[in-house]
């Protein structure tokens, strides 16, 4: 059976072209697109694994749906998909542990990010 | 109510109880301080003692007596100062010589009370200081707000930049992969998507330089006497496009001129956002009805634009006028914005010493409401 991808994000545009992509690594995939959309998806649906915007009607909506997330089913691997980078001044890093305490997203990717790079974390995170 | 630390370093008993007696019901209040101040006192007999305690406690105010068995007060002062503590030292002494005070004064003391002093003289003294120590935290922290609003604004832009770059970035690799099979008319919707989004940078990029240009302040304002009608419907024809694709039907009440000193490109900018978001947030077959006249007893000029589209919840008003601020809803969630264009009029209206306000019924529409002082902007005065 084809795993199922959450995938959460404002902007329509990234919303189609990941889900493109996503399709094409063989998952079946469910969008939203606002925090609230995604939490309502959550209480329905277990997923395999989650991807969520950080900047959404809040700027922390992404914190805050990782911490839904894993509130509910602690063992899905979450991806925190973000444009806000060293750049902008705004970084975090999970290799450091006391971001890793209160950020619950197992992986921060940029959302530049290489479809075969994409590929290969999610696929990593699910143990394919 | 907050409290501020004191510490009175005194080898004499009866000063230090004298004083925590005085200060134990005494209440700093003055009208622009959010919250009353009061006292706690700590002792310490010797000026060792004393850097102890400022060690341990931080006091906020040090009421210090020169003279002590140990090593003196002014040492202590020394002490404070090197450290660079945020503590305002007053010194007490029972003879004040002119000596002791330009060198305390230099090493930072900020006050002297003659020893023996009375309650009235210790709590006049201590609501000056209370009164600077509140101006400079305010100062301080007025400051540091200030930068972390200009810390979000540029990282709440540079989110915004990026997004349709990225956006764009990732339909041409589509594109160029072929992804979505031979055809090309399949890949005609992400290239609208391509071109919207290309479109919304470019508006976002033009108001930030009205941003920036009003920010630059008042100096770059150029003032001259201009007729408000005409600029109103320069700015009906640019949006008349815009209109005729939405099938909204712009109307303009106001008298054949009105001329006020004013900035022309301010108040175009005005105009163009009030009136381009009347047809944005408009429905089909909507309306926008602007209003531009001078009340004849005190000059002030109102512009006012409604519009019959989907108003705006109560609870969102307050949100409207600030950055990067968008309403999100299903209704608004596919109409493009660079979230700056209303907070941009508010900062116009501000610096021309006006005034801003909206009314909105949900679903059936909104008024914008500015209204200008009969002499704008106010650096012509």
């Amino acid at each position: 059976m084809k795993k199922t991808i959450l995938i959460v994000d404002d902007d329509m545009d990234y919303l189609f072209q990941l889900r493109l992509k996503v399709e094409k690594f063989g998952f079946e995939v469910v969008t939203a697109d606002s925090q609230r959309e995604g939490e309502k998806v959550i209480e329905s649906l277990k997923p395999d694994l989650a991807i969520f915007d950080l900047m959404m009607e809040n700027e922390d909506s992404g914190f805050i749906l990782s911490y839904k997330i894993k509130k509910k089913y602690p063992d899905v691997p979450v991806i925190l998909a973000t444009a806000v980078t060293s750049e902008t001044g705004l970084s975090f890093d999970l290799s450091d542990d006391s971001n890793r305490s209160w950020i619950k997203a197992d992986l921060v990717l940029d959302k530049g990010i290489r479809a075969d790079q994409l590929e290969k974390e999610i696929k990593k995170l699910l143990k394919l | 109510m907050a409290t501020l630390k004191i510490l009175v370093v005194d080898d004499e008993p009866g000063i230090r109880a004298g004083v925590d007696r005085i200060l134990r019901n005494f209440k700093v209040d003055f009208p622009f301080m959010d919250e009353l101040y009061d006292f706690s006192v700590l002792e310490a007999g010797t000026g060792e003692q004393g850097i102890e305690i400022i060690e341990s406690d931080k006091p906020d105010i040090v009421l210090l007596d020169n003279k002590l068995p140990g090593i003196q007060g002014v040492e202590v002062l020394e002490y404070v100062r090197s450290k660079k503590y945020d503590i305002v030292v007053v010194m007490i002494t029972s003879y004040a010589s002119l000596e002791l005070a330009v060198k305390a004064t230099h090493d930072g003391a900020y006050d002297f009370i003659p020893k023996p002093f009375t309650p009235q003289e210790l709590k006049s003294s201590l609501e000056n200081i209370t009164k600077q120590l509140y101006l400079k935290r305010m100062t301080r922290k007025m400051k540091n707000e200030g930068k972390q609003v200009r810390f979000q604004f540029l990282s709440v832009l540079s989110h915004e930049l990026k997004a349709p770059l990225n956006a764009v970035e990732g339909y041409l690799g589509i594109m160029k992969e072929r992804q979505l099979g031979p055809n090309f008319d399949d890949y005609n919707e992400i290239i609208d998507r391509s071109l919207k989004r290309l479109q919304g940078m470019r508006n976002l990029i033009l108001d930030l330089l009205d941003l920036t240009k009003i920010e630059s302040g008042k100096a770059s304002q150029k003032v001259e006497n201009c007729d408000l009608v005409a600029i109103a419907r320069n700015s009906i024809d640019i949006m008349m496009p815009y209109a005729i694709q939405k099938d909204v039907e712009i109307s303009l009440n106001a008298p054949e001129k009105l001329m006020k000193y004013a900035d022309p490109d301010e108040m175009e900018i005005i105009f163009n956002n009030l009136i381009s978001n009347a047809i944005k947030y408009n429905k089909d077959r909507g309306t926008v009805e602007i209003d531009l006249y001078e009340d004849n007893n005190n000059k002030k000029t109102t512009i006012c634009v409604s519009d019959t589209g989907i108003g705006i919840k109560d609870e969102d008003k307050s949100l409207l006028f600030a950055d990067f601020v968008r309403i999100k809803t299903a209704e608004t969630k596919n109409i493009a914005g660079s979230g700056l264009g209303l907070s941009i009029v508010k900062k116009i209206v501000e610096l021309n010493k006006g005034e801003i306000s909206v009314g909105s019924v949900p679903d059936k529409g909104s008024v914008f409401t500015v209204i200008l002082p009969d002499k704008f902007p106010s650096a012509n005065e």
